[in-house]
């Protein structure tokens, strides 16, 4: 990202200072009543907890040094500019009223709180696969390094200047920083952790309150709109076309694991519903900037049909417990989306790169390429994570602790009284 | 004196509370119960299918002379039935004696307001 002086730009700034705050509704309220509506009554306010904790302790974190690691310029041309954006913006150092980002021409600060949303939503994500299990304080250790170690070196790489960017790799709103991301990161920790003591493969956990999982996917697909249709970062027909790909991606999805589920258990079910969406919207956010209406159906339909698979057949047969399906759906939805990306992107959105299905067959290899690699480093930076915290703080709460529920033992509040 | 025990569906309790109210019945007392039994209920999450032996009913208290047990069991048994598997019990029990905490009183007399019956 490159500053230079241009003139202010009124319409993408009040367009950005919408979409930023339709991000931070994703974390909160979205994602904590998501999954705060499918934990048990017991274990309601830890999940909800987490998310809000996520959203100030990230946020916090954003601007003493996130951000200028992830789009700072002090390391440029040097070998490890490839990793470390620099600290030369450290608590937004130089970053003032009259700084302008071109070429969108909004300012640096709005620049730097839409992304801000962003690195609070990722490790936020990752609760799916830890809840009802998890210490806070361990909690509250891993995010905030996992948040350093994992979010901002992978930011850096895909939309600071890095090397993934440089090679050519497309994603437009953060299919690998942050679906991908996060999504392995789960299944890591829902492996390492253990099943929750009374969780069997075959008998799911029922969630304590559907109407919660509906409003959270709701305000979900709401926000999503300014995470997809933000990521542009102008008001213009880009944006429109990832505004209209989002929202036609999340209905195909749903509506197909609507059918998948009639067929399949004689039931359209309500939580099948929002879990369907939630999946789509995941799979389009790398591909929002690179597909059409096309594009739209397609991923639609092959993720929500393969996610799906993941959460009704393959993890029950293979027993771990990602509690939430964080992994099923982000993890699977986001590594769909990235390498379907490289299949559906056509020249008519993009400009330029295109994807197999138009007969570039290169596109899809750089996208295979980040997608693994994303896998890889957020697989093994999680795990030695887990290793380090486990062996000084623990991670998982005591028997009676788990029975009883976190909110009492944990936060000493009860949810309803 | 005695004790009629009704576990009925839950749907049911407006009906049957109707039925008391028509038998002259003034009191009584009920709460949500849940119970298990061979009644299995498929429920689904997430495309994973599994079945659920948790049956919830509403468990109804009435103490009655002994002069109105048939009339209530029979209000009971014709409100609360629907004719398919599952619409309930009816139980009923000898009550050794009752007190009337306001005054003291005992046995049948504790039961119901003597002035009105006249």
């Amino acid at each position: 990202m490159t500053l230079l002086l241009t003139a202010l730009n009124t319409g993408n700034t009040a367009w950005m200072t919408i979409a930023t705050i339709l991000v931070m509704l994703m974390t909160i309220p979205g994602l904590a009543l998501f999954y705060g509506g499918l934990v048990r009554t017991k274990n309601i306010l830890s999940v909800v907890m987490q998310c809000l904790v996520c959203t100030a302790v990230l946020s916090i974190m954003w601007i003493a040094f996130g951000y200028s690691w992830v789009f700072g310029t002090g390391f440029h041309g040097t070998g490890i500019g490839a990793v470390i954006g620099g600290f030369d913006k450290v608590f937004l150092h130089g970053v003032g009223i009259h700084s302008i980002m071109a070429p969108a021409g909004i300012p640096e600060i709005t620049f730097c709180l839409f992304q801000c949303m962003f690195a609070v939503i990722t490790p936020a994500l990752i609760i799916g696969a830890f809840a009802e299990r998890l210490k806070f304080s361990s909690f509250l250790v891993f995010t905030i390094l996992w948040s350093i170690l994992v979010y901002n070196p992978m930011a850096h790489f895909v939309w600071g200047g890095g090397w993934l960017q440089q090679l050519g790799a497309l994603d437009f709103a953060g299919g690998t920083v942050v679906h991908i991301n996060a999504g392995v990161a789960a299944i890591v920790m829902a492996v390492m952790l253990g099943r929750r003591s009374d969780y069997k493969p075959n008998k799911p956990i029922p969630a304590t309150n559907v109407v919660f999982v509906f409003m959270g996917a709701a305000l979900l697909w709401l926000g999503w709109f300014g995470f997809n249709a933000g990521s542009g970062l102008t008001a213009d027909g880009l944006d429109a076309n990832a505004f209209l790909v989002t929202h036609l991606c999340t209905c195909v999805a749903a509506m197909t694991w609507m059918v998948i589920d009639w067929i399949h258990n004689g039931r359209p079910t309500t939580v099948g519903v929002c879990t369907g969406a939630v999946a789509g919207l995941v799979a389009i956010t790398p591909a929002a900037g690179s597909t059409d209406v096309l594009g739209a159906f397609g991923i639609g339909i092959i993720t929500s049909v393969v996610c799906y698979c993941m959460v009704a057949i393959v993890k029950p047969k293979l027993g771990y417990d990602d509690a939430l399906d964080a992994f099923g759906v982000h993890g699977i939805g986001g590594i769909l989306g990235s390498i379907l990306t490289g299949v559906f992107a056509t020249a008519a959105v993009t400009g330029g790169p295109k994807g197999a299905l138009y007969g570039d067959w290169h596109q899809l290899g750089v996208q295979i390429l980040a997608t693994l690699f994303s896998i890889v480093y957020s697989g093994v930076i999680t795990f030695l994570l887990f290793k380090l915290i486990d062996k000084f703080m623990g991670m998982r709460v005591g028997k009676r602790v788990e029975e009883e529920g976190l909110d009492i033992y944990e936060h000493g509040e009860n949810a309803y009284n | 004196m005695k004790k009629i025990e009704a576990i009925i569906r839950k749907t049911k309790f407006e009906d049957v509370k109707e039925a008391l109210l028509a038998a002259d019945i003034e009191w009584f007392s009920y709460y949500d119960v849940r119970g298990e039994g061979k009644m299995r209920q498929a429920r689904i999450y997430r495309g994973v299918m599994y079945n659920t032996s948790c049956i919830e009913r509403t468990l109804i208290n009435i103490v009655v002379r002994d002069k109105n047990v048939e009339k209530v069991v029979s209000a009971v048994q014709k409100a609360a039935q629907t004719g398919e598997i599952g619409d309930g019990r009816i139980f009923v029990i000898p009550i050794e004696d009752a007190v009337r905490i306001r005054t003291g009183e005992r046995g049948d007399i504790a039961l119901y307001n003597a002035e009105q019956e006249k």
